[in-house]
């Protein structure tokens, strides 16, 4: 799944993510900026995910979203 | 529009006389009799966009944060002038103008609390809804507390706790419990500082603040590069607001807080041992926080006693120490 927050502020990313890491399919998330890449880590860390960040270009940032078994 | 809401609200008391002439004849401007004679005059200004959802309580909120810079520096608030932007009833805004008079209504009832006078205002028709005073306050000036004041050996006492920023996000999150959170937050922005400002005076303390925008973190720094010191501030000991810590791991951290963080970080120094959430909520920017006062350590027990004495609580947040050679002037541990 791909959840793009680009463009959007907070809270909005999180409220965007948040339903979808009580289940465990894998989830692309894209981010423009810091504080919704770090809200989104955290809200996905505190979850059980591990969170994989990869340079876009443009200060698009791609976080890779896995639930740990 | 003014005329229409201010007739619907209740000015502060002015039992001393000290608006000589009002603005009830349509006056563009005010005369407010002068302080007593040796008084300095301290002035402010401070503006907000709405916090929560509750105008009355916004109003007072706005208020108390204006007031409060005042009561950073000893001293007590003399007059007030509202200044408000608020959209014009037309087609295309549905806000009532009601919600402008609740703001001003709780405005005017801290205005009340504070014992200063209405001398004015002025509204401006905008789009986004602001609210704030222009505050002049009363100061004896060789007592007045300052931004650079601190001296090594002071602890620094909180008198609110923290977290409004992140409540504050999740209030417009509507994340679950965001009620008990409105209720806590306004409960401490609502609140004046007067009573910590009076032990300002009645230790003739040198160095305090109040802590906004800039979180704690931002103002301790300011203050340490002032003085030319460096601050620790304890971490694990950061007193949250209830539900703070859960939210700011649920991600609800505003962006002024990370922003606040960044603009510190080559000046901060992490210790390993510092929680990575604490020393980042370290920055929440607060609205309408508390003072943070600068008390000689010998002192402490008798500034959290007389604290405690005037229904204030107090929270023992960091200390000063002499001077790093590196710019890191601000250790979180």
């Amino acid at each position: 799944m791909l959840i793009d927050t680009r463009g959007l502020s907070c809270p909005q990313p999180v409220l965007m993510v948040y339903p979808h890491l009580s289940g465990s399919d894998p989830i692309d998330v894209l981010v423009d900026n810091t504080t919704s890449q770090e809200n989104v880590s955290r809200a996905a860390r505190r979850s059980g995910w591990s969170i994989e960040a990869r340079e876009e270009g443009d200060g698009v940032v791609r976080l890779e979203l896995r639930k740990q078994c | 529009m003014l005329e229409q809401i201010l007739s619907d609200i209740t000015p502060p008391p002015d039992r001393e006389g000290r608006i000589l002439h009002g603005f009830s004849n349509n006056e563009d401007a005010v005369l407010v009799k002068a302080p007593p004679a040796g008084l300095a005059l301290v002035q402010t200004v401070d503006i907000l966009g709405p916090i929560g959802n509750d105008a009355r309580l916004f109003g007072q909120t706005a208020a108390a944060n204006a007031l409060s810079d005042i009561y950073a520096m000893g001293g007590w608030p003399w007059s007030v002038m509202n200044i408000a932007a608020f959209p014009s009833p037309s087609a295309s805004s549905d806000t009532p103008l009601s919600v402008l008079t609740d703001i001003l209504s709780g405005a005017m009832e801290k205005v009340a609390e504070a014992g200063a006078v209405l001398a004015g205002g002025h509204t401006l028709d905008d789009e986004w809804i602001k609210f704030g005073l222009s505050v002049t306050g009363v100061i004896d000036p060789s007592h007045a507390a300052r931004n650079n004041g601190l001296v090594p050996g002071d602890v620094l006492i909180l008198t609110k706790p923290l977290g409004t920023g992140v409540l504050a996000t999740a209030i417009k999150a509507k994340w679950h419990d965001s009620d008990r959170a409105e209720r806590d937050m306004y409960h401490w922005t609502t609140r004046l500082n007067a009573h910590a400002s009076s032990l300002i005076r009645d230790m003739n303390l040198r160095a305090a603040t109040d802590i906004t925008g800039f979180g704690l973190g931002g103002h301790v720094l300011e203050m340490a590069e002032g003085s030319g010191v460096s601050v620790e501030l304890d971490t694990s000991s950061l007193p949250l607001i209830d539900q703070v810590e859960d939210f700011a791991s649920c991600g609800l951290i505003p962006a002024g807080t990370y922003r606040n963080r960044d603009y510190c970080s080559c000046r901060t120094l992490k210790a390993d041992s510092a929680d990575e959430l604490r020393a980042t909520l370290v920055f929440d920017a607060q609205t309408s926080g508390g003072l943070l006062l600068a008390v000689p350590a010998e002192r402490r027990q008798e500034a959290c006693e007389r604290l405690e004495a005037l229904g204030e609580p107090s929270f023992c947040v960091g200390r000063v120490l002499p001077p790093r050679e590196d710019r890191e002037k601000l250790i979180l541990v």
